[in-house]
């Protein structure tokens, strides 16, 4: 009776192999800043004019509640296309970071004046120097830090705010 | 007669332009030895794009290769060895940077899967050809 039924056994557990692995986007990195502390994000802010200033995003994290980082350039496409899930997140008192990547300052400037600007304070990172020290390897990426200043999940591409704030209001318990 | 020739042409100007496919940045950078500058190639060879996936840093005209290639340069310049160099990548990105992953135990099988897909084969080859001795 198995005997007979094998061969349909061995093809249902191939099949099923193939789903979950044709599902999986390999573009997408699992991160190696999971669960350690965020690395130090020491650069100059974006800013409209007046003095340059430096910050260190560590000092501006707010404690015991979660946040985000997220990396974005004017130039990004897909930056564009998350902007609002970014501005519903800011709206419902999520504190947002950027980390304006491989940009100017004019152009990044013009495109928050445009748009509204969802972010707490913006690191310049021209080079793409900072988020090398992330391991970012494309834009948009989120990563969210928990109060504790700790890395808990990095997003490669637009986010959902939906699903984003479920996972942040787990953070914040 | 004169479709040779065009032939003969075509051939020649491809010829000439071959040299071109390969020119990028890496001819600009001057190394201390030329060890340096075959470490250099080696680790391009081994390393990943992260952006083009399938394509090694070397091959790679990605942004962030570019990038990548730049700072392996410097890092070899200053007398970083291969093998910092390597880890610093891999702590950045994950094993996923390297072509040749190292041997843990999440990646058994990726090593051995193989050769034990191999064995299963060998293994039905050796049951049918005995089933069929045994009948005959």
């Amino acid at each position: 009776m198995i005997r007979r039924f094998l061969p349909l056994l061995i093809l249902l557990a191939v099949l099923m192999v193939a789903a979950v692995g044709l599902r999986r986007d390999p573009t997408i990195l699992p991160s190696t800043l999971l669960d350690s502390k965020a690395p130090l994000l020491r650069a100059a802010l974006l800013q409209d004019g007046g003095m340059p200033q430096t910050a260190e995003l560590q000092a501006l994290l707010p404690q015991g509640k979660p946040s985000l980082l997220n990396v974005w350039a004017s130039w990004c496409t897909a930056c564009l296309q998350e902007h609002a899930a970014l501005q519903r997140l800011a709206a419902s008192g999520v504190t947002i970071f950027g980390l304006n990547y491989k940009d100017t300052d004019a152009a990044a400037m013009a495109w928050l004046r445009e748009r509204h600007n969802p972010y707490r304070a913006v690191f310049v990172d021209p080079q793409g120097i900072l988020g090398r020290d992330w391991g970012v390897y494309g834009v948009p990426e989120t990563f969210v830090i928990d109060g504790q200043g700790v890395v808990r999940q990095r997003i490669v591409g637009p986010i959902d705010d939906r699903a984003l704030s479920q996972q942040l209001a787990k953070l914040s318990r | 007669m004169a479709n040779i020739r065009r032939w003969l042409a075509l051939l020649l100007l491809m010829l000439l332009m071959a040299p071109m496919a390969r020119a990028d940045d890496t001819g600009q950078i001057q190394f201390h030895s030329p060890q340096q500058a075959a470490q250099y190639q080696h680790l391009l060879q081994e390393i990943r794009c992260l952006v083009c996936q399938n394509q090694s840093l070397a091959e790679s005209h990605a942004d962030l290769a570019l990038d990548l290639r730049l700072e392996i340069a410097q890092a070899l310049k200053r007398g970083e060895s291969p093998e910092q160099i390597k880890a610093r990548l891999v702590k950045r990105y994950g094993d996923f940077v390297l072509y040749r992953p190292p041997l843990r135990e999440t990646t058994v099988l990726l090593w051995f899967g193989p050769a034990l897909l191999l064995l299963c084969g060998l293994w039905v080859v050796w049951r049918v050809i005995h089933r069929q001795e045994s009948q005959a």
